[in-house]
């Protein structure tokens, strides 16, 4: 009963679905045509123990949207003693969103505004002490911290995914000093 | 005999307790309450990280359990033994076998070789020159310095310093290492030294507690606890290494 497990799991670390960004899948393409796999296998490798939340069937559907997109044909191919693979490849079409992606300097934002405001909202309603909010916060991003620090140790010298490891604890760090900046700020006010 | 009874007790009590525990300075208006009843526990081979700003009393929590100083008020003991009324050579006694200490500043004897700082609390806890020796060289090679051996602490750098340092005090094989800001002096590079040797002692189930406010050293621990203000504020018990959290930070969960 699927249905059911599915249930079953909700909840649980398995959640946590990779979203996989059709540019992403787009750009792993252009290198040479390829199997759906064979695309899983080097998004793996890019991502390490991230991709332990990597969910295959997304891969397939992605791909089927960018087909009906016409960014990507699919041809299938035929095997010796194995049922026919697919095997997808890039339009023209593709190839210009892929150039597009890679000149697109938008960033994933770190948003810290509206921590910020839950503390100036708590300060001025007394609703809550700001500089216990700012522990609790750090805590939990201390939390991320190790849990990415320890993966980051586990990898091996020279890791591809060990270097987006290390990209995400250099983030961590820096929203870890902000947060001391505001707990010294809403420390000092308090004494007023 | 009795490090054998103390040994074994570790086993089942926690390595360190404290209930109450209190450190004050001053008088009247001037009353710094420096440690304000702190109830502690470190269970034998779990790693404790305690974070706060300067001045929270966290370097003051470390002087009390570590015996240099003195509680106000409140008790500590070590795998079950009350060790704050225990008289100054008692308590020296006690240290040198069942604790190591790690400083900020290293504390390295300028004038002996790593090899001679780390030999030395074996020598002082009586073991004979050879034990002592081959002990040092094993510590030295587990914190990968077997080639810094005849150097004197000048001629190391910061991060080699405090990985000598670090053996020495493991040298007794101590009870539970007590580290006061280890990479406070150290630039990024051999933070990272030190903070892959201190994930190795806890993934070897070293009891440890360490105090910093470096949050890269704070997350290799088991547990972590902030401190404001003399007093305990925030508790966490970290997992480690599970996919889901990492997968939301890395930006990648839909």
């Amino acid at each position: 009963m699927p249905e059911s497990m599915s249930l079953s799991q909700k909840g649980s670390a398995r959640d946590y679905q990779l979203r996989v960004v059709q540019e992403v899948l787009l750009a792993l393409l252009a290198e040479e045509a390829t199997h759906g796999y064979q695309l899983r296998a080097r998004l793996q490798l890019a991502l390490g123990p991230l991709a332990e939340a990597l969910n295959a069937g997304q891969v397939y559907v992605t791909l089927n949207r960018l087909e009906k997109a016409n960014l990507v044909s699919s041809e299938l191919v035929g095997q010796a003693d194995r049922p026919d693979r697919k095997v997808y490849e890039l339009t023209a079409a593709g190839r210009v969103r892929v150039t597009e992606w890679l000149e697109d300097t938008s960033w994933p934002k770190p948003a810290p505004a509206e921590f910020h405001v839950k503390l100036v909202a708590a300060a001025a309603a007394r609703l809550a002490d700001p500089v216990r909010l700012v522990d609790a916060q750090r805590h939990a991003l201390l939390e991320g911290l190790a849990a990415v620090q320890r993966a980051a140790l586990a990898e091996p010298d020279e890791s591809v995914a060990g270097l987006l490891l290390e990209g995400v604890v250099l983030r961590l760090q820096a929203d870890l000093r902000w947060l001391e900046a505001c707990a010294r700020f809403w420390n000092e006010r308090k004494g007023r | 005999m009795i490090m054998d009874a103390v040994e074994s007790l570790a086993r089942v009590e926690p390595v360190l307790r404290t209930q109450g525990l209190e450190k004050q300075y001053g008088k009247g208006e001037g009353l710094v309450r420096a440690v304000d009843s702190v109830a502690l526990e470190v269970a034998a081979g779990e790693t404790l990280a305690v974070m706060g700003p300067s001045g929270c009393g966290k370097s003051t929590l470390l002087h009390l359990l570590g015996g240099p100083e003195r509680p106000s008020a409140g008790a500590v003991w070590l795998v079950g033994r009350r060790i704050d009324q225990l008289s100054e050579k008692a308590l020296a006694r006690l240290r040198r076998h069942t604790i190591g200490f790690v400083f900020q500043a290293f504390h390295l004897l300028d004038e002996l070789t790593a090899l001679e700082n780390v030999e030395l609390p074996a020598l002082l806890a009586g073991r004979s020159p050879r034990a002592a020796r081959s002990r040092a060289e094993d510590l030295l090679e587990q914190v990968g310095l077997t080639d810094r051996a005849p150097h004197l602490p000048s001629a190391l750098s910061g991060g080699q310093r405090q990985r000598v340092a670090i053996a020495r005090a493991l040298s007794n094989e101590p009870l539970v290492i007590l580290a006061d800001e280890p990479t406070g002096n150290l630039d990024s590079a051999s933070t990272l030294d030190v903070l892959r040797l201190l994930d190795s002692l806890r993934a070897a189930g070293q009891t440890l507690l360490i105090v910093t406010h470096d949050s890269r050293i704070a997350a290799t621990a088991d547990r972590l606890i902030s401190m404001r203000d003399g007093a305990f504020v925030e508790e966490t018990r970290l997992t480690h290494g599970t996919a889901g959290p990492l997968v939301e930070l890395a930006g990648l969960e839909g």
